[in-house]
């Protein structure tokens, strides 16, 4: 065993995580905060602009549920992209998630597909 | 035996391992969650009018339950940033209040969201003699409005000996408002504020009743899919805040001391899950309670 196996035992110092340079240092850490709180609120005041809207009669069920999914995809997509570091991520993670969206997609098309199962119905 | 890549990123993924592992269990996660968020959609879609019903959970207490869930995922990013920055006290701190908030959602499931369930009663109407409950139902009311059926009486039961013994033929309950008054307007959409069993009093000949009995898994397709869902998902947080509580107590600390950056990842890692349990749960509240 004498690969590139790096000693783990680092000192205190905030450029020795293996990143590319910049990336999560420590004062592109500090300089993110205010980001994430700034998210934490936007999704709060979502939550609540979420409850108001199903108060709301938009027309049909249908409607309101597809109002409540599009303000429940942009808070998943903050969560994803911002606290989930999704926005700027390596391109292995990418690879791993395209085949999770293509699999879960084809799993709710199954589902379609036996909701919508033209013999039965 | 050393595990390797916990801090530096190998050649070639460019990431340190234990970020590839956290990925991949969460596409896992996306799949088990999608298949029950598909199985959701499809029990939803076929369901017989007014078989699914609006307005039976506890809109502010779901509200704030998503509120704490955000400021947790708040809690846990600062954390993690805390640590990046070499601030363990700070750390510390976020982390203390991560767990409080994971403990506070769970608690406030298990000791009163589940248990409000478990004790209010229900009775499915057949078809056939729906027309005999109308005072109770309000459908003449609810079908001039173009709106769905009701079907279900729903309150407070009195007489609990009458779930078991076949000699008692009828059940006594108090009644929810939407029962007691269904004619009233107010009662034709779910309310933000819950509404308590009012005093008047209701009797349901058994022989009338598809189905009664609590709200419990066995009630509905919508109490089985919720408790299902809900339930998976409380593993999950259950899960994480045990995680937390780890990375929280002197091992954390001593790992600091040794390798902060290797703290630092531990916590990355365990707040991705923590986002993604909030990510489901952005879309369970709308889902269950809201719609």
């Amino acid at each position: 065993m004498n690969e590139t196996h790096e000693p783990v035992a680092e000192p205190a110092a905030v450029t020795t995580d293996g990143h590319a340079p910049g990336e999560h240092a420590a004062h592109d850490v500090a300089k993110h905060i205010r980001l994430y709180v700034m998210v934490g609120l936007t999704l709060l005041v979502f939550t609540v602009i979420t409850v108001a809207l199903s108060y709301i009669d938009f027309g049909t069920q249908k409607a309101n549920v597809a109002v409540a999914m599009l303000v429940a995809t942009f808070k998943a997509g903050l969560v994803a992209a911002i606290f989930m570091h999704l926005s700027n991520e390596k391109r292995m993670i990418y690879r791993i998630l395209i085949f999770t969206v293509f699999f879960v997609l084809g799993l709710f098309f199954l589902t379609y597909l036996a909701w919508y199962d033209p013999i039965v119905r | 035996m050393e595990i390797p890549y916990t801090v530096t990123a190998r050649p070639d993924t460019g990431l340190w391992n234990a970020k590839v592992g956290i990925w991949l269990f969460l596409a896992s996660e996306v799949m088990l969650f999608g298949g029950l968020f598909s199985a959701y959609v499809f029990l939803r879609l076929d369901a017989l009018p007014g078989h699914w019903p609006h307005g039976l959970l506890n809109v502010p207490v779901g509200t704030m339950n998503t509120a704490i869930l955000i400021a947790s995922s708040v809690t846990v990013v600062m954390a993690w940033a805390s640590l990046k920055m070499r601030r363990f006290n700070a750390y510390w701190w976020y982390m203390l209040v991560t767990i409080l908030c994971g403990l506070i959602f769970l608690g406030v499931k298990l000791a009163y969201e589940w248990p409000e369930k478990f004790v209010h009663f229900g009775a499915r109407i057949k078809t056939e003699a729906l027309e005999k409950y109308e005072p109770y139902l309000g459908n003449k009311h609810l079908l001039a409005k173009g709106r769905e059926r009701r079907i279900e009486i729903t309150g407070h039961l009195h007489n609990h000996e009458a779930l078991h013994d076949p000699n008692i033929h009828e059940y006594e309950i108090a009644l929810d408002k939407v029962n007691a008054e269904p004619t009233n307007p107010e009662s034709d959409r779910p309310h933000f504020w819950p509404v308590h069993a009012t005093d008047k009093i209701a009797h349901i000949d058994k022989k009338d009743v598809e189905f009664a009995g609590m709200f419990l898994p066995n009630f509905s397709t919508y109490f089985a899919t919720y408790f299902t869902i809900t339930g998976l998902h409380g593993l999950h947080v259950l899960g994480g805040v045990l995680v937390f509580i780890y990375l929280w107590l002197p091992v954390g600390a001593n790992l600091y001391k040794r390798n902060p950056e290797h703290l630092a990842n531990r916590v990355e890692v365990a707040g991705l899950f923590w986002h993604f349990v909030d990510l489901v749960w952005i879309f369970v509240f709308p889902l269950f309670y809201l719609l």
